[in-house]
């Protein structure tokens, strides 16, 4: 399993997040290259029909990130997005799906190296958890 | 305390009786109209009416056993602004809990209705209904009725409850201003109306009833029925559960489904104008088509069927109430109630909520609070 590169969908949060990630790169720490990153300007936008989808299509995990409670720009929008991914992993691990597939941290602005981490933590993670059995299955 | 009334039953004519209730209630209540369940012309159909005029309530029968539709939905119609009138409306105990729904999901108001619930027997299916009535309506409730009474349950002339009714958990409605009760009573003597609220209380004062009270003998066959709904309920939660343990078993349940999204458009609660999916965002490039079929080398058509079915469980299951439209809206006969109120079991479970019990709970998804689910977030780094 050791050639498995995993593909991993990340919903994160303009303000923190995805600014830790610029960071991070300008920083110019090294990160894994599977995380597929698309920016909301906030957690609390993330349907949970987003992560649905993408676990549908086979991604390996999907991944939210955002401020840490108390700094959201929005006030409390990482904390709905606390109770949506709370919501999914009651009902999606019902139908099979690993409920380590589902993750949701909160990663500051400042936190570039925080992020860089992160990300390699959880590819290694995905990577002993193997493949998604949904990237080859027939899903209707 | 409570008042509590006596509905005669007149001539041990059930359905007449509740219609010389409800007539009395019309003419000599505080309210302007009446909105009860009538047999229409047509006759194997029970609807909901709006009725002012106590001389057109002639077909009433809120008793029949069926409901195609929940009637929650009209309801939220005629509250979602000023009324100009107080309404009573008459409605089953899912029918009255789908509402609380709604009206904390801001679709409806309380303030212009008083909620009459009946307790509620269950009902058959819309495809087993007209087949069960015959050629008169209120015939067949007494029917169903004279059945249940020679203890003969509520499976009657070959047909039988839904599953979503035999599932129901909930036959009587607590949580209406007015409760008639029916369970427990001798249907050929008297009926209970019960006001369990200030409001309640209004429209029972002017009606002329003697009061009484609640028989020990409601109470033991109250508790013995939802003993008997929850036995049946918990082993169709198992049964459910085991048949979509896996996506490979999901894919399987729902594969006779062909989106036509009538569950969505049956159920009470899912309240959005425009469903996601009917909007563009599932018109699809065709060329998306032939990229995704490249994917995995085969794509069912039409697409997206158990992304619909999961997102409305994500979507919606907090609020399901199992009334069972959504099965008995189903062209092909998949069990979406068993699935939906597994799922909702457990989520309501999860943030210990109950859909439709009150609506001083607030609905799970539009509260949150800064240190709770502390386990859903990982630690990493």
């Amino acid at each position: 399993m050791s050639d498995f590169e995993p593909t991993i969908i990340a919903f994160v949060c303009n303000w923190c997040t995805y600014t830790a990630a610029d960071l991070a790169g300008t920083s110019r720490l090294t990160q894994p290259p599977n995380v597929r990153m698309i920016r909301m300007m906030c957690t609390g936008m993330v349907d949970p029909k987003y992560v649905i989808k993408a676990l549908l299509e086979g991604a390996d995990a999907v991944l939210i990130s955002g401020c840490h409670p108390g700094d959201c720009h929005y006030i409390n929008g990482n904390l709905k997005a606390r109770r949506r991914v709370k919501l999914l992993k009651e009902i999606l691990p019902r139908f099979g799906f690993d409920e380590r597939r589902i993750k949701l941290t909160w990663i500051g602005a400042s936190e570039g190296i925080d992020f860089a981490n992160t990300m390699k933590e959880l590819v290694n993670e995905v990577k002993e958890l193997g493949p998604s059995k949904v990237r080859k299955q027939m899903v209707i | 305390m409570a008042t509590t009334v006596k509905i005669p039953i007149k001539d041990q004519n059930l359905v007449s009786s509740l219609q010389d209730f409800f007539k009395t209630m019309l003419r000599d209540g505080d309210i302007t109209g009446l909105m009860v369940a009538q047999h229409l012309p047509m006759k194997s159909s029970v609807m909901p009416t709006l009725v002012t005029d106590p001389d057109k309530l002639d077909a009433v029968d809120p008793l029949a056993p069926v409901f195609p539709m929940n009637a929650a939905k009209v309801v939220s119609k005629l509250t979602r602004k000023p009324l100009g009138g107080k309404v009573a409306v008459v409605l089953r105990p899912c029918e009255i809990r789908a509402f609380i729904e709604l009206v904390k999901l801001k679709q409806g108001r309380v303030d212009d209705v008083v909620l009459i619930g009946i307790d509620c027997l269950g009902a058959y299916s819309n495809v087993h209904y007209p087949a069960f009535v015959g050629e008169d309506g209120m015939e067949a409730t007494a029917r169903f009725y004279r059945n249940i009474q020679e203890g003969k349950g509520t499976a009657c002339d070959g047909f039988d409850l839904s599953p979503a009714c035999k599932a129901c958990e909930y036959p009587i409605a607590e949580n209406a201003d007015v409760l008639i009760g029916v369970v427990g009573m001798d249907i050929k003597d008297h009926l209970l109306a019960k006001a369990n609220t200030s409001r309640g209380e209004d429209l029972l004062d002017n009606l002329g009833l003697s009061s009484t009270g609640e028989p020990e003998q409601r109470k033991k066959e109250i508790e013995k029925l939802v003993a008997e709904r929850i036995a049946y309920r918990d082993q169709m939660f198992a049964e459910t559960s085991e048949a979509t343990a896996d996506l490979e078993k999901l894919v399987n349940y729902l594969s006779n489904c062909v989106n036509c999204y009538n569950c969505r458009v049956a159920c009470p609660v899912c309240y959005c104008r425009e469903c996601v999916f009917l909007t563009d965002v599932f018109d699809h490039e065709p060329s998306q088509y032939l990229r995704w079929a490249k994917r995995k080398g085969i794509l069912k058509m039409p697409t997206d069927t158990v992304f619909f079915h999961l997102t409305r469980m994500a979507h919606m299951s907090t609020a399901c109430i199992g009334c069972g439209q959504c099965s008995n809206a189903c062209p092909n006969n998949i069990p979406v109630m068993e699935i939906f109120r597994t799922v909702a079991h457990q989520t309501q479970k999860a943030f210990d909520y109950e859909a439709g019990r009150s609506l001083d709970d607030e609905p799970p998804l539009s509260i949150f609070r800064e240190d709770e689910f502390q386990e859903v977030v990982a630690k990493m780094h």
